[in-house]
């Protein structure tokens, strides 16, 4: 079996320490032994840890020439065998976006983290958002899946992180790890435990190295470079065995299902999200990453006046748990999802939900206040 | 070729997607021969390529790992390779518009770093598979599809921006230097050094077409003729080959 329990470097203990810090932490846990980067506000913290304890732990640390050759380097190193990383912001995000792509089409595992600050373009550098929800989605082109999560605050962006590392090895696929500035630069505790359980990739032959083959929905096994499998590894359409079918129609459909069927037959195991107060409310807030703090006060506060407000939070923001959403919006006559952009999710939810769906928005690089949301329900 | 030698290609991948006449051919036939010839351990190699023709000189025609990324990106991809393991012999073959144009910035930064691996620019001065557009190796006055008037622009010569960068083992051949090309690639393979090696292999479809060279003899003998083995002097009206 491919869990194993990995012994934690940092020794066992409550830590207070910025969210970036939390984050090249949690990597380190998960058995990160590849980061490459470039220095971009408000993510150079992470850079900064792993540079720090990569050089006590004798892991590999690479400052690449630009955010592009950042992730392309941490898709090849993941070929050698590698749990690899990269972070950054919004423009580097923008420019790692084709080769995210790859890793997506070559089925490598990487976990991308991007904590979020204003845009568009350069924006704001130390201004927090949550405007790149939908560019994780479908930032890099052609029909994909992606998985995405987002944790609200320091603890969990620590051990979200090795869950990032484990989906992205278990299903082969880059993982995004969306924060932001507010969370990113937020100090609070991390209880850090003595050991986590890891997923490392199934590597050897068993399957052929890339899917396509049947059953669709299975996640190939995964060599490295130099086993002796004289790897094709193509971000061009391939069959099972890395051949380029730059004109077979068929191929490219099977491809194409088995990197969205690996994902989207999983939901089970990929989606993680919270709910508080849902057995008995008439309104729901539905939130994700630091407005989801907001949201959860101002549930607290309506309810201490008598109202019967309930909250869903995402924790894993792609796939979305859409079943989780239109069952939820059935029991209320009102949703307000309140978001550091101006209504990337809630357009989402709008598909799922047949009640009122309002907003509580803002792009100006503040965070949402609870009475801003209170005034919403 | 001797037949021993047909375990480092992939049999199955033939008729080759190249043009009669490419020059890339000639390429991956002198890497072919100096691996044979080293009996060179095909597991211990990986390939990186682009996006264009010349990203298909190593990937797929190489039975070894081949990494086949995106376009100009090759040199990233290799970096994450061989740093993350530094054991594995990493080279880098893919073309002119590949490495030198849209992927500039990793050849130079690769160079300042002196990272061991071996890059080879299959430089046919033309993006070749996109239908013949002007590259940052066209010659000025070159006839190409987006400067059919002839080329206003100056060309990097890829031996002078790769020194500058900082590379110390920098060489230049063409195709009709096969041989001197395979000794060249053997040293490379063999060392622990960055490596660059600027192979003008000719186009003679897109580039040779629009410039008198469309046949590929006469091609080849335009680098036999104007090439000129380097020593002192780098003459500008020559083609300069050797070592630099």
């Amino acid at each position: 079996m491919a869990t194993e329990i990995n012994k934690v470097p940092l020794k066992e203990g409550k830590y207070f320490m910025q969210g970036d810090e939390a984050c090249a932490r949690g990597a380190i846990a998960a058995g990160c032994t590849f980061f490459a980067g470039y220095p971009i506000t408000p993510a150079s913290e992470i850079m900064e840890t792993i540079v720090e304890r990569f050089n006590d732990l004798d892991r590999t640390f690479v400052q690449m020439e630009d955010e592009i050759g950042a992730m392309g380097a941490v898709i090849g190193a993941s070929w050698t065998g590698a749990k690899s990383m990269t972070a950054t912001s919004g423009p580097g995000m923008s420019l790692k976006m084709e080769n995210l792509g790859l890793g997506i089409m070559t089925e490598t595992p990487a976990v991308v983290v991007d904590v979020q600050r204003t845009g568009p373009s350069t924006g704001q550098a130390t201004r927090t958002a949550q405007g790149d929800l939908m560019q994780a989605r479908w930032g890099t082109h052609g029909e994909h899946e992606m998985i995405a999560i987002s944790p609200w605050g320091v603890e969990e962006i620590y051990y979200e992180t090795i869950r990032a590392f484990n989906l992205a090895e278990k299903y082969r696929t880059p993982v995004i790890v969306l924060l932001e500035e507010a969370t990113g630069h937020l100090r609070e505790v991390v209880n850090v435990k003595k050991e986590v359980e890891v997923y490392n990739r199934k590597k050897g032959n068993d399957t052929p190295p890339f899917g396509g083959f049947e059953p669709l929905e299975r996640v190939p096994s995964m060599p490295s470079f130099g086993d002796g499998e004289r790897l094709l590894v193509t971000g061009s359409t391939h069959d099972p065995n890395g051949y380029r079918k730059t004109q077979d129609r068929e191929v490219q459909e099977k491809l194409v299902d088995h990197l969205r069927l690996k994902i989207s037959e999983n939901l089970d195991d990929i989606l993680e999200y919270e709910e508080y107060y849902t057995d008995d409310m008439d309104k729901l807030i539905i939130s994700f990453g630091f407005a989801a703090r907001a949201g959860l006060q101002a549930v607290k506060r309506a309810r201490n006046n008598g109202e019967k407000v309930g909250m869903l939070r995402l924790k894993t923001v792609w796939p979305m748990p859409v079943n989780k959403i239109k069952e939820l919006g059935e029991k209320v006559k009102k949703v307000v999802v309140p978001e550091m952009n101006l209504g990337q999710l809630r357009r989402e939810v709008e598909r799922f939900v047949k009640c009122q769906v309002v907003g509580v928005n803002r792009a100006d690089g503040e965070v949402i206040e609870p009475e801003e949301i209170i005034n919403k329900i | 070729m001797k037949t021993e030698y047909l375990k480092y290609i992939r049999k199955e991948v033939f008729p080759t997607a190249f043009c009669p006449g490419c020059g890339h051919g000639i390429l991956l036939n002198a890497f072919v021969n100096a691996l044979g010839e080293l009996n060179y351990d095909q597991d211990n190699l990986v390939v990186v390529s682009g996006i264009g023709c010349g990203g298909w000189i190593g990937s797929p025609h190489l039975n070894v790992d081949t990494l086949h990324t995106t376009h100009g990106r090759a040199i990233a991809y290799a970096t994450g390779v061989k740093k993350a393991n530094p054991d594995l012999e990493v080279v880098v073959m893919s073309g002119d518009g590949d490495l030198a144009t849209i992927g500039g910035n990793h050849l130079i930064h690769a160079a300042r770093r002196r990272l061991p691996i071996t890059v080879i620019c299959g430089n046919n001065n033309i993006y070749g598979m996109t239908g013949g557009q002007a590259s940052a190796t066209t010659p000025k006055g070159a006839k190409t599809m987006t400067t059919p008037l002839g080329n206003e622009d100056r060309p990097f010569d890829l031996v002078k921006l790769v020194k500058g960068a900082g590379a110390d083992n920098v060489y230049r051949y063409t195709a009709y230097h096969a041989k001197q090309l395979k000794e060249t690639i053997k040293e490379a393979i063999n060392s622990n050094e960055f490596y660059f090696l600027d192979v003008l292999t000719g186009c003679p479809v897109q580039y040779g077409k629009r410039n008198n060279l469309r046949d590929p003899m006469k091609m080849l003998d335009h680098f036999k003729e104007k090439s000129e083995f380097y020593k002192d002097e780098y003459k500008n009206d020559k083609i300069m080959i050797g070592k630099f």
